[in-house]
């Protein structure tokens, strides 16, 4: 009976690993605002899943607190865009995505990860 | 001085007024203005930031400086603590973590079935706790956010691991009856010794990060703080940030110059090394460009600013390269795509491998899926995969930049290692790119007198490099030149017009075929000039030839050793002109290329690129980044050669801050290095996980008995990423083969 209990966990903690790391979504931010704060603290952005609206010109500023040189750049790979972010103050990284799609940004290493969701 | 500030907190125009009377109340403020649609404020005056941000805050809303630039000291600052702090945590995790680990060892702690062993060991789980909380908090915070943010990172790995391990232990120490008595073994000592090993390795890996970005820093650190300016006549010593543009600067011996210029007075040799990687300073006078960050070695002398703040050469210097060091090459997004799923992949796989020794593992088998899952959380290490890449390219480009090379991106430096054959301009790359007329070879009865003022006059209205050395010709001679009328260029071949009613003209045979007029005995001239590296050009005076005028472009010194660099790293050279074929077979001859594409017409350059490439030859064109921008662009690789600090940075896939074609040959030398040094990163840190996982999960427990300690797992896991960058360290080693 345990024995099939604990077989049992072990395949539901598979089924939930897949679906809340790669189904679900985290809570979209949607903003109309041209500035957008993002925390940079504790391996994450917040809000790490940003919605914008198309051709629009953003200020996204980010607030590192992170101190680890983890945090220390943020990669806008899809825009050829690098920032070093300065601890403690805000750093500001200004872009215009024209296309409808979603844009990952992370740090150099992947783990601090985020989305703008760009839509029309 | 200036000061930017975010501002938060304003809702409408009305608190933009607030704001800034706000500010401007601030004792000192010249000038304050709020950009509500920014959130932002620019405040110009002497005052210092923080008074401001409170001023800001007593108006009832809050600011923050904002950077561009940080400061070089706070950084060193932030990150000495930050160092300081992760070696605190360490050692107060293995003050608690050693004794444990020894005392388990030897066998000094009662065990769970002894009497009072189970207070003993409650205590130690307080005791671990708290290290968890003090030197582990920040890995159990980060993995709640990621979890909640359905992300998963290495602190996720990290908290699931030593938590599992703390929970286990405290389980079973207050309920020891839960497991058989052969698996009631604790884990604590585990627990903070991997947590001691990870931030330790954590604090060497920033120091070894700390080198990576020596040569930004270094770049940086050229720009001076203040600039002595000369306004109303009075020299004062002023913050870079507040000169304009057109002030007059006075620079003395042994000065940087603060921003980018001309000079209006005296002369001096600068130091232009630290941009351009050419060591013999550079004698400059009135009329001349000095750039921002050179030195100035000897004389004192007055220039006047042209370009300041982000449009100086070093400024843009600067933002090319931490561009290029963050960019990635082809390579690594496959990479990108596997740190991405890695973590929850990984958190899969310990998930199976508990399963696998539950159902199918020897007694006592709560120990073993215990211990082999923890193991297999720990030794996984996403970071040394994410970082394999991005170090080395950052250390790479930074050490191009030292030598003057820009490389523009991670793809330019990959397709810069993979090169097969170069293509080498021959004016202003192979040569100096300053032509001299050599020889005036007149006929029937002309002077060379005439035969030059009539070469001169008909050139003066062109801008080809051989017009601009016959016209110098005149001038030197003192000849004034005449009014030409019904001026036409035929491009790649010469030019005609009309002199006091004469139709003259000046080319190449193929101009004089064009305009059917006989070469006659001159041919032979011609082709003994050629022959000595020389252009010939033939005058025609009312159809007939009158004379040639040779022009000479001389070879730059150090051609030929650096195409014999290029040839060493087995590259093919090729040289492609415009210039008559015994001309470039002679340019050939000296510099030792391997093949020579003469006659070649501007417009047909690009075409000449792709059908290198249609040999499936992976070809670089370097040239001087405008004549050849099409051939350029069509290149796999496009170098633009400059001459000095007014390159145009902007024109190619990698720049060369001079004149030397040795940068073509460090530039490749550089980015082979470069690729190498990530593929030996990301063939460590994937075989590192493709091996240790498995080895973590038991796979050899079945055949040799060998199970992995968790604590040598979070040993290797810290050494993994200082062991990348520590690899990516190894190229600030790189030298150039320019001496050898």
């Amino acid at each position: 009976m345990i024995d099939i209990l604990v077989n049992s966990l072990g395949v539901v903690l598979i089924v939930l690993i897949i679906y809340w790391f790669w189904i679900a979504k985290p809570r979209t931010q949607k903003t109309s605002s041209d500035v957008i704060d993002i925390i940079v603290d504790h391996g994450v952005y917040e809000p790490a899943r940003i919605e914008v609206e198309a051709g629009k010109t953003l200020t996204l500023r980010f607030q590192r607190k992170d101190p680890s040189p983890c945090a220390e750049k943020v990669v806008f790979s899809d825009f050829d865009l690098s920032v070093d972010l300065a601890v403690n103050k805000p750093t500001d990284v200004k872009l215009t995505p024209d296309n409808v799609g979603e844009y990952p940004f992370t740090c150099q290493m992947q783990m601090y990860r985020g989305v703008l969701v760009v839509k029309q | 001085m200036l000061h930017r500030l975010t501002i938060s907190g304003m809702s409408c125009a009305g608190c933009v007024s607030s704001v800034e009377t706000a500010l401007q109340n601030v004792a000192g403020v010249t000038e304050a203005s709020v950009n509500f649609a920014e959130h932002t404020a620019q405040v110009t005056g002497d005052v210092d930031a923080q008074q401001l941000i409170d001023a800001v805050s007593q108006a009832g809303y809050s600011a923050a400086e904002l950077t561009g630039e940080e400061d070089a000291s706070d950084r060193e600052a932030i990150e000495q603590a930050y160092y300081k702090a992760l070696l605190k945590k360490t050692m107060i995790a293995a003050v608690v973590g050693v004794p444990l680990f020894i005392g388990g060892m030897t066998g000094w702690f009662p065990g769970l079935n002894e009497a009072y062993g189970q207070g003993v060991w409650l205590a130690a789980s307080v005791a671990t706790l708290l290290v968890l909380v003090f030197s582990g908090g920040h890995f159990f915070t980060g993995a709640w956010k990621s979890f909640q943010n359905h992300t998963a990172n290495m602190d996720t790995l990290i908290a699931l691991g030593t938590g599992t391990a703390w929970l286990f232990s405290t389980i079973i120490t207050i309920a020891p009856s839960l497991v058989p008595e052969s698996a009631r073994h604790v884990y604590f000592e585990a627990a903070v010794i991997i947590i001691a090993l990870i931030n330790f390795g954590s604090a060497m890996e920033m120091r070894a990060r700390g080198k990576t970005s020596e040569a930004i820093k270094r770049l940086i650190g050229l720009q001076p703080k203040t600039a002595r300016v000369i306004r109303d006549g009075q020299e004062l010593d002023i913050p870079i940030s507040d000169v304009g543009l057109d002030e007059t600067i006075r620079m003395r011996p042994g000065e940087r110059v603060p921003v980018d210029g001309v000079i209006i007075d005296g002369h001096s040799n600068l130091d232009e090394s630290m941009l351009t990687g050419e060591p013999v300073p550079v004698a400059k006078a009135v009329g001349d460009e000095v750039a921002t960050g050179t030195i100035n070695t000897t004389g004192t002398f007055l220039f006047q600013s042209k370009r300041i703040g982000k449009d100086t050469v070093l400024a843009q210097i600067i933002d090319m390269v931490r561009t290029a060091q963050s960019s990635k090459p082809a390579i690594s997004r496959i990479v990108d795509k596997v740190s991405s799923v890695f973590v929850p992949v990984v958190m899969i796989i310990a998930v199976i491998t508990f399963l696998l020794w539950y159902n199918f593992g020897p007694e006592p088998k709560v120990s073993f899926t215990l211990l082999t899952t923890m193991t297999v959380l720990i030794i996984a290490c996403p970071c040394a995969l994410g970082l394999a890449t991005p170090i080395s390219i950052m250390v790479g480009v930074g050490k191009a930049a030292e030598f003057g090379v820009l490389i523009r991106n991670g793809d330019a430096l990959q397709q810069a290692g993979r090169l097969t054959t170069i293509v080498l301009d021959k004016t202003g790359t192979i040569t100096q790119g300053k032509p001299a007329v050599t020889s005036i070879v007149p006929v029937n009865g002309i002077s060379e007198k005439d035969l030059l003022l009539c070469a001169a006059s008909l050139e003066s209205s062109s801008e080809h490099p051989l017009a601009t050395a016959i016209v110098q010709a005149a001038k030197d001679k003192g000849l004034q030149l005449l009014p030409v009328t019904e001026f036409e260029s035929v491009t790649g071949h010469g030019v005609k017009g009309n002199i006091n009613g004469k139709p003259i003209l000046l080319g190449n045979a193929h101009m004089l075929t064009r305009e059917r007029i006989a070469v006659g005995s001159l041919q032979e001239e011609a082709s003994r000039l050629a022959a000595k590296a020389q252009t010939p050009m033939y005058i025609a005076i009312a159809n007939e030839v009158q004379g040639i005028i040779a022009v000479a472009d001389p070879i730059k010194e150090d051609s030929k050793p650096a195409i014999q660099r290029l040839h060493r790293l087995g590259l093919k050279v090729v040289m492609l002109t415009g210039d008559n074929i015994a001309t470039a077979n002679a340019v050939a001859q000296q510099v030792g290329v391997d093949e020579v594409m003469a006659e070649v017409l501007p417009q047909d350059k690009d075409e000449k690129v792709a059908s290198l490439q249609l040999n499936n030859e992976i070809v670089a064109m370097v040239g001087d980044g405008i004549n050849d921008a099409p051939a350029l662009a069509r290149a796999d690789v496009g170098f633009a050669i400059g001459s000095g600090t007014d390159v145009a940075i902007e024109s190619a896939d990698v720049t060369l801050m001079h004149g030397s074609l040795h940068g073509v040959a460090d530039a490749i030398a550089i980015s082979r290095a470069t690729v190498r040094n990530i593929k030996q990163n990301l063939f460590g840190a994937f075989i590192y996980n493709t091996l240790g996982i498995p080895v973590a999960a038991g796979v050899l427990y079945p055949f040799i008995g060998v199970l992995l300690n968790p604590m040598i797992a979070g040993a290797a896991m810290a050494m993994s990423s200082v062991t990348v960058v520590s690899n990516a360290n190894r190229l600030r080693l790189f030298k150039s083969g320019r001496s050898s």
